[in-house]
């Protein structure tokens, strides 16, 4: 189990260098930041002395080698617009952006799997056809049209929940939240919903048919003729078998939540890193761009692992690939 | 002194606070940019130094039609051609209590250059400006050689405490150490991607504000700041889209400001080039680069429809465009007027100058850098479509598109044939749009630093270079209107519209409309 | 699982059944019918249109945000009105169509097909190749897909090819994972082990046994990610990096007209979300239907 954690965190290490080498080049590869920096008005010699401050008159594999040499260094590099720390500015949303992916996690696992649950047990019931056609809602229109009705019908129509922003947040040990307030969860509210609401619709799916495949499994039937209850069997063996897919799929949408809440955060102004990200790729702001991959790489390659882990938990028949060999 | 003015202040206080009982105490504004810091001289931007404002101010002050005039410094004269002395307003305290004198102009003086990895340093305006100092508030500033837009300059420095600023770095001002200043408000924090808090500053030498506290709220989507205005989140929404502008104009509970801006939007064609790699013949075949030749750019101006596109496009929210500001500004002229939309005309134009079939051309410009910019770019496509020239369109993020516009050719040339960009005369007059759009390339001395389309005009140039070196008022503006008729007679760029900067608030709120985009709490009474 | 060991071979006849077994369900089969009246009229657009919405010459910007029955400046009846560039609604929704099904369908099946070989290969060789391929995986979905776009965009420029481009390297990850995850569960199953110890080639069994038995998960992910790419397409054009302005998709649409949804110009958004919708609606009706009658172990 150690030999196997800590291999993977050698890949990830690995995993982390190409990615940060690939971001770098890619940037460089966008164009010149210093058009982004400056003002229209600024003169050629403005421009250079932008250039010649941030070595940006030096050829690209320079670039890279003293970006390199900073790393060693421990220095990840400064945000060409903001002037601070990069993984600095990153760490300071990041909570904000756990925190949404977070609540949207929740709600796609309370909201999904009993109305997934139902639609597959009961798959001819008028109530599963009409979960599957809600369903089908939460993944065919964009996000921002969403978020934007949500924001259209709950704030300024009914008036019911504030349309932007984060509430008033309290640090617990250490860590800024909005969790712990009746206003931090009426400013959560919508923007999770819209970031869940795809995810919502992909585990009443995989749930669905999940359950649909077990309740046809000899052990269920088996199961069934000997006078379970139907909670235990749904709870126990059709659960237990439908939660390989989920936890999978669950385990990449969160990092896929974490990436994708960039739009949400846009519509909802959720001061998140996504947010952050956006600015800093239309700024071309490289050290920032470069931060957020390798800290959204760290945590996905972490969050990774605990699937696996939970896999060999949840199935003893799945080896822990990187202890072998 | 102090006891005295105590009990007035509490009226004032109380007077408002009776008036509008729960909304004249905290004001909250939502801004469609975030700045990027704090610090008022690192990031010369309008984002950061519209918020700089609250809390720091300038020698001189540009109100909301960008005249200059007093501001920290009361009287100033021109002793000779590149000397001007300035006189400090007297009794101006610090937000640390600390009284203003010439040694804080020199410590900000020294300051500017010196803000370590800024991004767009402001030094460009004291470059070349010593100061001596006479007395503690008297100093003079020389320049090498006459300066004609030394007020306009001073007018973007932002005085910083010697005292109490000393060594701050950018993150210290961002965390709030050292951000003292003399402004009507005090900086109280910063949280970057959500917001920025100013609290008022009671011992304000001018008129004091309504606001006990301002929060700026940063809302990038436009849809959602109409909808935060909406739904009571914010009270007052700058850059209102155009699309929602009419239907908030007709709403009882909005209030709508709108003035005039100093954006021009306009077109920049390819000059410096035989051949130009976006303009083909109709058959695919290589052409000569049409723009040389006056007829075609007299063509492609009377092509444009600048009525339509204000109308359909624009809403109403842009003003079609004659020259690089609108007329109301000083040192514009006067005799130019927009050019009508004449079909016949540019076919007629074009068939002189050789195109009768016309020719193949692509069109660049950002997407999302301007207001409704790819739109404008669509509606200008569309429309040389119908004088036979065959325009397509290609868009990019502002990132690409600045980025090769300026250099993305050979020998770091400009790439494109027909751009669209926009251009905010930040100095509230035309001498620096014609030299940076029109002026003729030339990095040594700054000239053409903007020109895309390496347009050049001798005539101009001297007449504008007599005008920059100008430093008596009015005879400076008879240069520059001279100046814009001579590139406008030549075509040297294609004006469409000047935009228009609207604000809206809720009912009750007075929001005073400002040429230069700025967005400040000053601006907003109850 | 005795079902899956006998997976029946194709043959004559096995179209009929499938298709009788398909048509078991009512819903289904009008998903399936509005399925192809879209793909119809998509691919009839020219001929059924009043207008070709991208040809500059034809489009006019007087006639823009007209609402939904106005006359166009030509003459013709707009009646689903017009955008804010003064293109007929309902000839651009048609002409969009094309566009966002080639792109989704394309991007789909392209990032699929990429995924689910990467996703059995890794499950059915282990060792070196697995941990090369996942972590390919791990960093494939780590990159923000805006990222990749906005970096596709700026080293090819903008076209159809470029996103779906695009699209396919934002996607196949999610395949290869989900696939190998499903593999990984069957490679241990009794019947891989028989048919090994049967002489069967690698490539037999993990295409002929174990594949059949993971498309159940990848059906799902497909329907689901083909509507999806139908809207990161719509997304990624909201961000900028989207598709060309003059040529729109349905995505594009959308888009555009996201800053009229305050203004009370409601259908300049309104109907090509609706057409959006409606296509996702039956591709996922039909992607169930088909999910249900493939699956091998759900056969009666």
């Amino acid at each position: 189990m150690l030999a196997f954690v800590i291999r993977r965190l050698a890949q990830a290490f690995f995993v982390v260098v190409a990615m940060v080498v690939l971001v770098f080049f890619g940037t460089y590869v966008i164009g010149d930041p210093v058009w982004m920096m400056v003002p229209g008005d600024a003169t050629q010699e403005q421009v250079e002395e932008v250039r010649r401050t941030f070595g940006f008159d030096q050829p690209v594999y320079m670039q890279f080698l003293t970006f390199l040499g900073d790393v060693l260094r421990g220095e990840f590099g400064r945000s060409y617009v903001h002037g601070s720390s990069a993984i600095g500015l990153i760490l300071d949303r990041m909570p904000a952006t756990l925190e949404l992916a977070f609540a949207a996690l929740i709600l796609a696992i309370v909201i999904g799997i009993p109305l997934g649950l139902f639609a597959g047990l009961k798959p001819d019931h008028p109530v599963s056809r009409g979960i599957m056609a809600v369903s089908i809602l939460g993944f065919s229109l964009p996000t921002f049209w969403v978020g934007l009705m949500l924001i259209m019908l709950f704030s300024v129509m009914l008036g019911w929940l504030p349309a932007t922003g984060r509430g008033p947040v309290i640090s617990i040990l250490g860590i800024e939240t909005s969790l712990f307030s009746l206003e931090g969860w009426r400013h959560l509210f919508l923007p999770a919903l819209n970031l869940a609401l795809l995810k919502i619709s992909l585990v009443i799916r995989l749930t669905r048919s999940g359950a649909r495949e077990a309740s046809l499994q000899d052990y269920v039937k088996f199961a069934r003729a000997k006078g379970l209850s139907p909670r235990r069997i749904i709870g126990v063996h059709i659960l237990k078998n439908i939660m390989i897919p989920i936890v999978t799929v669950l385990g990449l949408e969160f990092g896929s939540l974490v990436a994708f809440s960039v739009v949400t955060e846009t519509i909802f102004a959720w001061p998140g890193m996504g947010k952050l990200l956006l600015e800093a790729i239309q700024r071309l702001d490289r050290p920032l761009i470069v931060g957020y991959v390798m800290v959204v790489v760290l945590l996905f390659v972490t969050i990774n692992l605990i699937v696996d882990i939970l896999y060999s938990a949840l199935d003893p028949r799945v080896r822990l690939t990187g202890s072998q060999s | 002194m102090r006891k005295l003015l105590k009990p007035a202040l509490m009226a004032v206080v109380l007077g408002c606070g009776w008036a509008f009982p729960a909304a004249a105490q905290e004001l909250k504004i939502a801004m469609s940019s975030e700045p990027s810091s704090a610090d008022p001289h690192y990031h010369n931007l309008t984002p950061n130094n519209q918020i700089a404002r609250h809390v720091y101010e300038a020698l001189v002050f540009m109100d909301q039609f960008q005249a200059i005039g007093p501001g920290l410094a009361s009287s100033w004269k021109i002793v000779d051609d590149t000397t001007w002395e300035f006189k400090l307003r007297a009794n101006i305290k610090f937000h640390d209590g600390s009284p203003l004198t010439v040694d804080d102009v020199i410590f900000t003086f020294n300051r500017v250059p010196n803000v370590p990895k800024s991004p767009a340093p402001k030094t460009s305006y004291i470059r070349g400006k010593t100061i001596e100092k006479i007395d503690d508030v008297t100093f003079r500033v020389k320049t090498p050689a006459p300066e004609a837009l030394m007020l306009n300059h001073l007018a973007n420095i932002e005085i910083m405490s010697a005292k109490a600023s000393a060594n701050v770095t950018t993150e210290d001002i961002n965390a709030g150490r050292g951000a003292v200043g003399t402004g009507p408000y005090q900086f109280v924090e910063f949280v970057p991607g959500d917001r920025l808090v100013l609290k008022r500053n009671d011992a304000y030498w001018g008129n004091k504000e309504p606001w006990e506290k301002v929060t700026f709220r940063f809302i990038k989507s436009d849809p959602t700041r109409v909808a935060a205005l909406l739904s009571g989140d914010v009270d007052v929404i700058e850059t209102v889209p155009t699309a929602d502008a009419q239907r908030l104009a007709k709403d009882p509970k909005v209030a709508i400001a709108s003035a005039l801006s100093n954006r021009l939007v306009y077109l920049h064609m390819d000059r410096y080039r035989a051949e130009t790699p976006f303009v083909k013949g109709k058959d695919g075949s290589t052409v000569k680069n049409p723009f040389h030749d006056l007829k075609v750019r007299q063509a492609i101006t009377k092509a444009i429809n600048r009525p339509a596109i204000v109308d359909r496009i624009m809403e109403g929210e842009a003003v079609p465009a004659s020259q690089m500001l609108p007329d109301s500004y000083a040192g514009t002229s006067k005799k130019l007027k927009p050019v009508a939309y004449d079909v016949e005309g540019a076919r007629k134009l074009l068939a002189e100058a050789g195109y009768p079939n016309g020719f193949k051309l692509t069109i660049h410009g950002p997407n999302g850098r301007y207001t409704n910019d790819t739109k404008i770019i669509e509606a200008v496509a569309q429309m040389l479509t119908r004088v036979g020239i065959e325009a397509s369109v290609e868009t990019l993020p502002p990132a690409v598109f600045f980025s090769r516009a300026s250099s993305g050719g050979p020998d770091k040339q400009p790439e494109f044939s027909m751009i669209l960009a926009g251009w905010s005369a930040g100095t509230g007059e035309p001498s620096d749009s014609l030299r940076a759009l029109l002026g003729t390339f030339d990095p040594k001395i700054g000239r053409g630093s903007a020109n895309r389309g390496r347009y050049s005009n001798p005539a101009m140039d001297v007449v504008l270079d007599k005008a920059l070196s100008t430093v008596d008022f009015d005879k400076r503006n008879v240069l520059l209107a001279e100046a814009a008729e001579i590139v406008m007679g030549d075509v040297g760029l294609i004006p469409i519209h000047y935009q228009k900067n609207t604000w809206a608030a809720k009912k009750g709120l007075k929001v005073t409309p400002r040429t230069d985009e700025y967005t400040l709490a000053m601006s907003v009474r109850p | 699982m005795s079902a899956a060991i006998s997976t029946p071979t194709p043959a004559r006849g096995e179209f009929a059944r499938f298709a009788a077994r398909f048509a078991e369900d009512r819903v289904a089969v009008i998903g399936l019918v509005l399925l192809l009246a879209i793909v119809t009229m998509a691919l009839l657009a020219p001929f059924i249109t009043p207008q070709n919405p991208y040809d500059l010459g034809k489009v006019d910007i007087m006639d823009s945000r007209q609402p939904p029955g106005a006359k166009a400046g030509d003459g013709f009846a707009m009646w689903l009105g017009s955008d804010g560039m003064g293109r007929d609604l309902l000839s651009s929704i048609l002409y969009g169509l094309r566009i966002s099904l080639t792109v989704g369908v394309l991007s789909g099946v392209i990032a699929a097909t990429i995924g689910l070989v990467l996703g059995l290969v890794a499950a059915y060789a282990g060792g070196r190749v697995e941990t090369l391929i996942m972590r390919i995986v791990d960093l494939q979905l780590s990159l923000p897909s805006v990222l990749v776009a906005l970096i596709l965009v700026a080293l090819l420029g903008k076209g159809i090819d470029k996103i779906i481009l695009a699209l396919v390297v934002v996607q196949w990850a999610y395949y290869a994972r989900t696939v190998r995850g499903s593999a990984l569960v069957e490679r241990r199953k009794e019947y891989v082990e028989a048919a090994r110890s049967l002489g069967l080639s690698h490539a037999r069994t993990v295409f002929r046994h174990i594949l059949p038995n993971c498309l159940a998960p990848v059906i799902v992910i497909a329907t689901v990610q083909t509507a999806h790419a139908i809207s990161l397409e719509a997304t990624l054009s909201f961000l900028g990096v989207g598709l060309p302005q003059t040529e729109p998709s349905l995505g594009v649409l959308i888009a555009n007209g996201f800053q009229y949804m305050l203004s009370g110009k409601y259908w300049i958004s309104f109907f090509p979300g609706l057409a959006l919708l409606l296509t996702i609606v039956a591709i996922n009706l039909v992607g169930d239907r088909l999910r249900d009658v493939l699956n091998p172990r759900l056969e009666k």
